[in-house]
């Protein structure tokens, strides 16, 4: 039994063979964009209208860092963190668990000379691009609006990907455990709601409970509000390392984790 | 003797304290057609499964080609296989011509490559009236038959085929069993499983019959059934049918009687005396046919309806 468990946790054995399964997904996006794209951004952006304009006029400027600046900007440069978040665990759940379980795609690529490591591989890098895709729509608008014109901007593009990378992996566990799309529903309640209101995208952080702020402080969300927020200001991040190193490591474990239990789930 | 594409040695695959495939061994020469019949359960799709590497066998093993091993180069091993699974793994979202350059480009070939085999393929198939279509909009013979033409988008030297025409209809499955004479008649070998006798006996050249997991025969059909059934079959059925087994004057004249639900098998060596000796009961209809694969499958592995089916 421990050799088997040996193998399933194995270290994950990447080529690039990912390439033709991305572009796979990619093909069947072309055909879709445009009205994926709607989707993607107005439910975003309808947020930022409505709290960042809405709410912003009753909440006027936060305190941020000794700088006062106003709630919209605040606002969008969460948000913006929150939707490659989204667009992220969107696709690498309820697409990828398409592909896997209901069409059996994942089935149909094994056939060839493709390995599962590397069909996961593509599936964590196309939901990461999705969420790059959204996060760049967005951040036009957001241009437009004249919300930020930090030239940091072109910095934050590349974070926001690895933000989208980040949780596409934790997406991915949750894929492999699913038995339907209703599993999804408890990530969604018990994981990202939370972190959602934990992690300083509507309110600051230190308005929270010093033992939930303890927490809060090394969630995912809040490494990527940490380093993105400041850029949308023209500034650079206080201790970008140790958000970086939040993000790695919530990456690396997570593909691993759900690496292995992909591994045991086609096993059978 | 040449060298055996595939040669499985002794595989043997437990799932908890049940043993699914025990003991098998076979081999597939070049060119041949290798059928693998066997009721629900008896190990034929975990065998396939084996074959692609998708289960680990618990013992045994697996030779491809140069000697390859599977599971250990697996990819080398997939560049050189073409497989149809029992479920269609089609892309919904593809055109038939589009499936066929996704699915090729897992292989590592070139576009160019692939577009120049799309038409032949498509033709081959019989499809090239729907290139355009998606499989939403292709009937399950359609659908089956591309997902053959996917599986020889690389040029396979071998092809798995895991029952491929179960729930078509007659005149689809003849099409299907058509393009694969083509296949072998270009010197193509196959794997298949099969619930069909009938497609056993037209396509295969030899004959495997899995039970629980075991090899219990092996060979080619007709020598199959000339070995272990005489000749001819009487089948009697009708009111009171049922009684004629244990007709004393009857036995005599039976090598083999087997009764099954309301019909009553007479197996026989010669059948005119035992169809003269019927004539008493003119109420009774019968039946006279040669014994085929079918009987051969029902004597070997019974004629109840295994639990799992």
């Amino acid at each position: 039994m421990s050799q088997i468990q040996n193998k399933l946790w194995a270290a994950p054995r990447l080529s690039m063979r990912w390439w033709p399964v991305f572009r796979r997904n990619f093909l069947v996006w072309q055909k879709l964009a445009i009205p994926s794209l709607v989707g993607n951004i107005a439910e975003p952006l309808m947020w930022l209208v409505a709290f960042g304009y809405g709410l912003g006029s009753l909440v006027g400027q936060i305190e941020l860092g000794g700088e006062k600046v106003p709630y919209i900007l605040f606002l969008a440069s969460g948000s913006i963190c929150m939707s490659a978040m989204n667009a992220a665990t969107f696709e690498a759940l309820y697409s990828a668990f398409s592909r896997m379980h209901v069409q059996k795609t994942w089935d149909g690529i094994m056939n060839a000379p493709v390995r599962l490591d590397d069909v996961v591989l593509a599936e964590m890098l196309w939901a990461a691009f999705k969420a790059l895709f959204t996060v760049t729509a967005i951040l036009g608008v957001m241009l437009a609006l004249g919300i930020s014109h930090s030239p940091k901007l072109l910095v934050a593009w590349p974070v926001l990907l690895g933000v989208g990378i980040t949780f596409s992996c934790m997406a991915l566990i949750f894929n492999a455990l699913a038995k339907g799309y209703d599993f999804f529903t408890y990530y969604f309640t018990l994981f990202l709601t939370p972190m959602m209101f934990l992690s300083g995208i509507f309110f600051p952080r230190d308005q929270l409970p010093p033992i939930v702020r303890a927490i809060a402080d090394w969630l995912p969300l809040s490494a990527a509000v940490e380093l993105v927020r400041p850029l949308f200001m023209d500034r650079w991040p206080e201790h970008p390392l140790r958000h970086a190193l939040v993000l790695v490591v919530f990456s690396v474990v997570s593909f691993w984790i759900a690496l292995a239990l992909t591994r045991k789930r086609f096993r059978s | 003797m040449t060298t055996p594409l595939l040669s499985v040695n002794h595989l043997v695959k437990r799932y908890g304290d049940q043993t699914v495939v025990n003991d098998l061994s076979f081999h597939i020469e070049p060119g041949e057609c290798l059928g693998v019949i066997g009721p629900n359960g008896a190990g034929k799709t975990t065998t396939i499964r084996m074959c692609l590497g998708l289960s680990e066998p618990d013992a045994g093993a697996i030779t491809y080609f140069d000697g390859q091993q599977m599971p250990h180069d697996a990819l080398t091993i997939k560049a050189r296989l073409g497989v149809v699974a029992q479920m269609d793994t089609l892309d919904p979202d593809f055109t038939a011509a589009e499936n066929l350059l996704v699915f090729g480009r897992y292989f590592g070939l070139a576009d160019r490559v692939i577009q120049e085999r799309i038409p032949q393929l498509l033709e081959y198939a019989a499809l090239s009236h729907k290139a355009d279509a998606k499989p939403g909009q292709l009937s399950g013979g359609m659908k089956r038959r591309l997902s053959l033409a996917r599986a020889l988008i690389n040029a396979p030297d071998l092809l798995l085929l895991d029952e491929p025409t179960t729930g078509l209809d007659p005149q689809a499955r003849h099409l299907m069993w058509e393009r694969l004479q083509v296949l072998l008649q270009q010197g193509k070998s196959i794997l298949l499983t099969t619930h069909f006798m009938d497609e056993a006996e037209r396509l295969c050249n030899r004959l495997l019959v899995l039970d629980h997991g075991k090899k219990i025969a092996e060979g080619k059909p007709r020598d199959l059934i000339a070995e272990h059934l005489e000749p001819e079959v009487v089948e009697v059925f009708g009111q009171g049918a049922v009684a004629l087994a244990q007709e004393a004057s009857l036995k005599t004249l039976a090598e083999r009687i087997e009764v099954s639900g309301e019909t009553v098998f007479f197996y026989t060596r010669a059948s005119q005396p035992l169809l003269a000796a019927l004539q008493a009961w003119p109420a009774l209809r019968t039946l006279h046919r040669p014994s085929n694969l079918e009987d051969l499958f029902l004597k070997l592995t019974g004629r109840q309806i295994r639990e799992d089916a």
